[in-house]
């Protein structure tokens, strides 16, 4: 018996417990100190198993019964989803202390009970969906993350984040019908649901030619079902509604955790189920390559011309998620590999952006267009530094997390002329244009209301919780930024033990 | 095309699955009313359980469901396995249902309307006033 | 005086009886804001159409054509699957073997799809039962009564429903239910006490109870029901059986995963006391799933419970 290996139950069964828990808390205080303790407590366990795993070089298997693999349920875990379990637990605990007062702002104080218990659940199921190595139970979480999302973003009860939640929904499970479909396919060939038996019986079914559309359709299938829920480019118009209307935490949670819980299910499909040679002789790795350029030419450009800040970040998501898909469309190890670097970087500047965000919308004209964000740095010093490194980070300025996994994306384009080129090009272009839909309103909160006469207006009052939360957010994106040989170390190594 | 021929009479179940599922696909995509298109969803839903529990059958077979005192024999029954999946995603798709349907309630008694382009177009409205008071 | 007549006269009705003030208020309230409504109604009608005549034709055609296409592609693929039916498909492996050929002996359960989703494969069924309370949280977060979502007129006609439903109205209904009720609840309890030894279990238990509750509340009216039932109730219960069931998978998931032995007797498969864990989680699932659909009905229909 080694506790170690109990750390991924544990968490999820914890957080599972925390939301059940909560429906009896009738304060909204209390709920969120239980969510965040737990999320501190999950952390903590999170990073033992990381350097458990990191030490041994080890992914090992849990059987989540008393039933050994193809009969029972699994969990497995290794530094890979170790080092993601911590990511979510950092991200979800700050994000939470940042937007605590809008929270208690915006949301009934009878419903912040059930704000919690979403937000527990949420935690659980992306932490099941890293874990898993069973693809129904995969399907059960992904289901469970789609309804707590939808809930995340209406929970603020006006018209347009009922709208929003509704495109979302509809979207949501369009992608889960996709996936259920592809599961069922691959089930009616294989027989198997348990990925590691899975891999075997495809590769007997590779070496003998037998099944071969099929498996091609299926593939396709499940990917499009992850796209359309991530929010790859051409199915990304549910996220810039949901991302403005909601309160910021549930923003922060959705565009930096949520969308990425299912990119690390599609990596692990790739890796654990078939084998990224196949997925690139099937060419699917080339239709994720474009999709990914072009997601982060046109997300970039749309955000360009908006004009209310939180839609602006949610198409600057879009162009993200389309670096992240751009490194799996690579298919190659390493750009799998920046691939994750970027999902890294990306979860904690955006977390950050939309926490600052919210908090200047907080102390300015309590209206989110750009032009009434005017001087709210001035007047919360603190959050408008945090827009500043959330803004290089994304852009990919050396120093800040986010240089490392452009840096990356670069390399790993190496491997074939067409993809350098086209990868290097897109990905400049698409800097540039990061940099200049940045410009505008980093001028405008940190110009005077008026012109004319300089005078910047009072301080705000110093929110404590959100000064804590920005500078472990710029801490840690700082870290990320100048150690990130560490962190590709680690995911090399988690992606090597995949295999 | 012989082979889809065969297929199309042989497989019905099958077949019948994929052509509910393309009949609740163009719901979703072409209906203007909320309930009718989350109606789609349901029929696209159905349709992925009605191929999942086709995989599971075996012709001759029973319902897997012992009796006490003989030996259960794998070739009496059939496949357990899709059963069990389907039944939790029953479960899944009532849950999602129940929560789609609770959307557009509230929906309709902000709007007064369940038809998505109408209600896009008062949404637009309300932005407009929002924005210039 | 005189000009106050109107105002006047509906007093005088009140106090006769004939109307209340709040009801005259929230008839005219009701007028007006259906006109309102049905001006911007008309309003977004027209430039919805005009929007439809120019953009939708060729959406849909789009649509129609993509999911053609799509339909096609799958048939295509599907007829290369395994042939349904047949006895050596891919599918009829070693896992169905041993589900079925050792499921008595390893779990105890007669209902060898009971056994499977709630032993070999829990980890799902727990997944399950939390999707279902995830969507009964959604839809109180939604329609249960609170500063955004309130409407007078809806309210009105609630309490008109009540009472009608107090008074002597609908007497055919309250005779079958009274006739019709024990009996439900009795079909459902078997059902979920059953759910090891024969089809059934706690989801579909659970849905017969949960049905019962239903038909009670629309016969005898809300105000009966919530003498046994309330929020705080099914809060508790739900909550209660929810840990349990977390709880003993927990154990058991925990017992397994560490290779130690467990200690639940499984009992002589066939009687009511056997198959270990899945007769006490078919009652916490039928417990939780009679709540969630009762809790959902009424949701929807009155905004509470």
């Amino acid at each position: 018996m080694n506790l170690i290996h109990n750390i991924p139950f544990f968490s999820i069964f914890l957080a599972m417990f925390a939301g059940i828990v909560t429906i009896l808390i009738k304060d909204g205080d209390k709920a969120r100190r239980l969510h965040l303790s737990i999320t501190v407590v999950i952390g903590i366990m999170s990073f033992i198993l990381l350097m458990y795993t990191y030490t041994k070089e080890q992914r090992f298997t849990f059987m989540m019964g008393h039933f050994p693999s193809p009969w029972g349920n699994e969990l497995k875990a290794g530094p890979l989803e170790a080092m993601l379990a911590l990511l979510f637990s950092v991200v979800m605990f700050l994000s939470i202390i940042g937007g605590k007062h809008l929270i208690k702002k915006e949301i009934l104080p009878e419903k912040q009970g059930f704000y919690f218990i979403m937000m527990n659940l949420i935690f659980g199921a992306m932490l099941a969906i890293i874990y898993t190595n069973d693809l129904f139970t995969a399907y059960v979480f992904i289901e469970i993350n789609t309804i707590c999302s939808c809930a995340l973003i209406m929970a603020k009860d006006s018209g347009s984040s009922i709208i929003a939640t509704i495109h979302y929904l509809i979207m949501s499970l369009l992608g889960s019908g996709f996936i259920l479909f592809s599961i069922a396919m691959l089930y009616s060939i294989t027989g198997q649901l348990l990925m590691t038996q899975l891999k075997g019986s495809i590769m007997v079914l590779l070496s003998s030619g037998e099944y071969n559309f099929p498996l091609t359709i299926i593939i396709a299938l499940f990917t499009i079902g992850i796209a359309i829920k991530s929010g790859l480019f051409p199915f990304h118009t549910m996220l810039p509604g949901a991302y403005d209307s909601a309160t910021t935490a549930s923003s922060a949670i959705l565009s930096g955790l949520v969308l990425k819980s299912y990119i690390i299910l599609l990596i692990k499909m790739y890796y654990c189920v078939f084998t990224i040679n196949m997925i690139r002789q099937m060419r699917i790795t080339n239709l994720l390559f474009f999709l990914g350029l072009c997601g982060m030419v046109i997300g970039s450009l749309l955000a360009l011309k908006e004009r209310r800040i939180k839609r602006e970040l949610a198409y600057s998501s879009v162009a993200q998620i389309g670096y992240i898909y751009m490194g799996i469309g690579i298919g190659s190890d390493l750009g799998i590999e920046a691939a994750v670097l970027n999902i890294i970087a990306h979860a904690l500047a955006k977390a950050l952006l939309f926490t600052v965000v919210g908090r200047m919308k907080d102390v300015s004209l309590s209206q989110d267009f750009n032009h009434c964000l005017k001087c709210a740095a001035h007047k919360d010093p603190i959050a408008g530094i945090g827009f500043l490194v959330g803004s290089f980070s994304i852009i990919g300025i050396p120093l800040f997390a986010g240089f490392a996994s452009k840096l990356y994306l670069a390399i790993a384009s190496f491997i074939s002329p067409a993809k350098m080129a086209s990868a290097f090009i897109i990905i400049a272009a698409s800097m540039i244009l990061n940099a200049m839909y940045f410009i505008p309103p980093t001028i405008d909160i940190w110009s005077p209301v008026h012109e004319s006469d300089g005078n910047y207006g009072p301080r705000a009052k110093v929110s404590k919780s959100f000064a804590l939360s920005t500078t472990a957010f710029i801490a840690i994106n700082l870290l990320v930024g100048l150690n990130y040989k560490y962190i590709v170390h680690i995911v090399d190594i988690g992606i090597q033990l995949m295999h | 095309m012989t082979n889809m021929l065969r297929f199309l009479t042989e497989n019905h179940y099958e077949a019948g699955a994929i052509i509910l599922f393309g009949i609740g696909f163009l719901n979703l995509l072409l209906q203007d009313n909320l309930i009718k298109k989350f109606i789609g969803l349901n029929i696209m839903d159905t349709a992925v359980y009605l191929f999942l529990v086709s995989q599971g059958y075996i012709a001759g077979h029973t319902a897997p469901i012992a009796t006490v005192g003989q030996k259960a024999l794998a070739s009496k029954f059939i496949n357990p396995i899709p059963s069990g999946l389907v039944l939790t995603g029953i479960v899944v798709s009532v849950s999602v249902t129940a929560f789609s349907l609770a959307l557009v309630q509230r929906l309709y008694k902000k709007y007064g309307t369940l038809s998505l382009d109408k209600v896009l177009v008062l949404l637009k409205e309300d932005k407009e006033d929002e924005s210039n008071p | 005086m005189k000009e106050n007549g109107g105002k006047w006269e509906k007093f005088f009705k009140w106090i006769n009886g004939e109307t209340t003030i709040d009801s005259v208020i929230l008839e005219n309230s009701r007028k007006k804001r259906f006109a309102k409504r049905k001006l911007r109604h008309q309003k977004a009608k027209f430039i919805a159409l005009r929007l439809k005549h120019s953009k939708r034709r060729i959406q849909e055609i789009i649509c129609i054509i993509v999911a053609v296409v799509f339909i096609g592609i799958l048939l295509k693929t599907a007829s290369e699957l395994p042939t349904c039916g047949k006895p050596d498909n891919p599918v009829n492996n070693e896992v169905s073997e041993r589900y079925l050929e050792k499921g008595v002996e390893e779990t105890g359960s007669i209902n060898l799809v009971s056994g499977m989703i709630l032993d070999y494969r829990a980890f799902d069924t727990f997944g399950e039962s939390c999707v279902l309370f995830t969507a009964v949280i959604c839809v109180a977060m939604l329609l249960k009564r609170d500063k955004n979502n309130i409407d007078p007129i809806e309210d009105q006609e609630l309490k008109e429903d009540e009472e009608i439903k107090n008074a002597d109205g609908s007497l055919i209904l309250k005779f079958v239910a009274r006739l019709v009720i024990p009996f439900i609840f009795l079909y459902g309890i078997y059902v979920i006490l059953n759910g090891h030894l024969s089809p059934g279990g706690g989801f579909s238990g659970g849905a017969i109870i949960g049905a019962g509750l239903m038909l009670y509340s629309t016969a005898y009216g809300q105000e009966n029901t919530r003498r046994f039932f309330t929020y705080e109730t099914f809060k508790k219960v739900s909550a209660t059986c929810l840990l349990i069931y977390c709880f003993s998978k927990g154990y058991s998931f925990f017992t397994g995963g560490n290779h130690l032995k467990n200690i639940i007797p499984k009992g002589i498969p066939g009687n009511i006391l056997s198959s270990g864990l899945i007769l006490p989680l078919n009652i916490c699932v039928g417990i939780i799933v009679a709540c969630t659909m009762y809790g959902i009905y009424s949701f929807f229909t009155k905004g509470d419970i």
